[in-house]
């Protein structure tokens, strides 16, 4: 039932930030003069920032950017971590320890640490847009550390499980042996880590966007559009700036029961 | 014996690597830093020839890179870190003044943390009510759903020390390990023919739970340690907390290469510390227990 609930929350969330074009045809740079830090009307549903720009429309495109974003970084990790991982894992010997060395030598750094020290290597005045690929390429990059040692593991053990050691007998080797036989049976792993990483980098982008260091204005993001809670003076004035936030908790917590049924199919 | 002996030289090996392994790394991201080759002494109006001359030599003997890591490593050894480009001061003044109060923050905030952990995983595991479970599983998702940064602007909107913003971004991740630990440590078939037995349950939970999952509780604490450094970003920035961590995010804003390279050389070895630590510990708890 969970999974059900989930799967319809992520889907309405999908479909109407899919939607923002036609939902928000003005776009979420369009600057109201007139209507500066405005609050909710029925011109504007969700008010107006302090530069006059609809917040329905940037939460709308936000959302969008955010949940086509990290699952795409979330991918783009996994794929990282099968290749280092799963290589390493099933070549064994120097090469797992090499790999899971440098491996460990990320994970020693706290994620939010390595995040900005490497952000801080790029050039922060960047166009919005390319912004954005920064953001979640560098959340992509720099992820695939924890799924890499699970996989190095899982193609570990593999590579002494009976059917392999039967298929080696046989005469499979090298390549055939490894696309054949390990990686299909690497896949549960490698769907558990993308479900996983998903909910870790919508956060990042969001601690990121908080701190300043993430996708850049006009180009709206949860973590942009969160950084307007810094200048709330109580919880209960303006309530509506609080919608980002509960649409982050909302799609977060829909991942983490996506993923908590994951953890449940049988590997 | 000798196995704890090898473990603790093998950590020490590991501590040596990531430092000369961080330090070259840093070197060379200082070398390509906007600007490396550039001094503004040389602008300086009271400086004749001779002494742009000789400011530039030095800085040419930089130009080899082997060099340029020896004396880099050299200095960093007489612990010389650099000076800051954008505050203009030496990385170790920063630092020094900076500690103490990123030491206090994680300290209270990490007690606070598995004091509400290990409070609420021990009752749940005590009680074993389905409610009373629902209700801390509910909170610790709901607060593991929030960003770190949210957290620390909530506890300046609600007036709470960062802290407890701190206690509460570490919490979610303890809570739902140590639940699990006491869970299935209470599960193991001991327990159960100590229950039998008609043992109490506060001397099954401190003599025959606690101790089982004893080691994997330490690797959680030194892992407890790593997520409170790096929560310690936006509590203390958000916060205006000036420690270790808003100077890594004033170094990241202002592109502040060697302040920058240097905290994070900081914190990977303060991080590999706790978790070799808490590594050794487990061990010699699991060699009493066997």
């Amino acid at each position: 039932m969970d999974r059900i609930i989930a799967c319809a929350v992520l889907a309405l969330m999908f479909a109407v930030s899919a939607a923002a074009p036609w939902l928000a045809p003005a776009g979420y740079a369009k600057q109201y003069r007139e209507a500066i830090d405005e609050p909710p009307s029925r011109t504007h549903w969700l008010g107006t920032d302090e530069v006059g720009r609809d917040r329905f429309a940037r939460v709308l495109y936000g959302t969008r950017i955010s949940l086509l974003l990290a699952p795409a970084a979330a991918l783009f990790s996994t794929l990282m971590a099968a290749i280092v991982g799963g290589l390493a894992g099933y070549a064994g010997g120097a090469w797992a320890r090499i790999a899971m060395a440098v491996t460990d030598l990320f994970m020693s750094l706290p994620w939010l640490f390595l995040l900005i020290t490497v952000r801080a290597l790029m050039p922060l005045n960047v166009p919005p847009f390319l912004s954005v690929l920064v953001t979640f390429l560098l959340l992509g990059l720099l992820g695939w550390t924890t799924a890499a040692r699970v996989l190095c593991a899982s193609a570990s053990s593999l590579r002494s499980a009976d059917f392999v050691r039967q298929a080696r007998a046989s005469g499979i080797r090298g390549r055939r042996l490894f696309w054949v036989h390990v990686a299909p049976n690497l896949k549960p792993v490698l769907y558990a880590q993308f479900w996983i990483s998903i909910p870790v980098f919508i956060l990042s982008e969001a601690n990121l966007g908080i701190l300043g260091l993430g996708v850049s204005e006009p180009m709206p993001s949860w973590g942009s559009l969160l950084k307007e809670l810094e200048g709330l003076v109580s919880v209960g004035a303006e309530p509506w700036k609080f919608v980002p936030l509960v649409l982050l908790v909302v799609v977060v917590t829909s991942f983490q029961l996506l993923l908590s049924r994951q953890e449940e199919l049988p590997a | 014996m000798q196995k704890l002996r090898w473990k603790i030289a093998g950590h020490g090996l590991a501590l040596l690597a990531t430092l000369l392994l961080g330090g070259l790394l840093s070197a060379t991201l200082v070398r390509l830093a906007p600007g490396f080759d550039s001094d503004e002494r040389e602008l300086d109006p009271h400086l004749n020839a001779q002494s742009v001359q000789a400011l530039r030599e030095a800085r040419r003997r930089d130009d080899n890179i082997f060099r340029f890591y020896l004396s880099y490593m050299r200095r960093a050894a007489r612990g010389d870190m650099g000076t800051s480009v954008a505050l203009g001061q030496p990385v170790r003044t920063l630092l020094r003044e900076r500690i103490p109060l990123t030491l206090r923050l994680l300290g209270t905030g990490l007690a606070l943390a598995w004091v509400l952990a290990s409070t609420l995983s021990l009752t749940a595991a005590w009680l074993r009510l389905s409610i009373y479970d629902t209700v801390t599983t509910f909170a610790s998702a709901t607060l593991l759903c929030l960003p770190a940064a949210v957290l620390a602007l909530l506890s300046i909107l609600w007036n709470v020390p960062g802290s407890i913003a701190m206690a509460l971004i570490v919490f979610p991740h303890t809570y739902r390990y140590a639940r699990n630990l006491l869970g299935k440590a209470y599960s193991r078939p001991h327990i159960i023919a100590a229950r039998a037995r008609g043992l109490g349950e506060a001397r099954i939970l401190f003599w025959h739970v606690v101790p089982v999952a004893a080691p994997q509780l330490l690797a959680l604490a030194g892992v407890s340690v790593s997520m409170a450094i790096g929560a310690s970003i936006p509590v203390e920035a958000l916060c205006g907390l000036p420690g270790v961590g808003q100077l890594a995010w004033q170094a990241a804003l202002a592109r502040d290469l060697p302040l920058l390279v240097n905290i994070t050389i900081l914190v990977t070895l303060v991080t590999l510390l706790a978790n070799s630590s808490a590594d050794v510990i487990g061990h010699i708890l699991r060699r009493q227990e066997s």
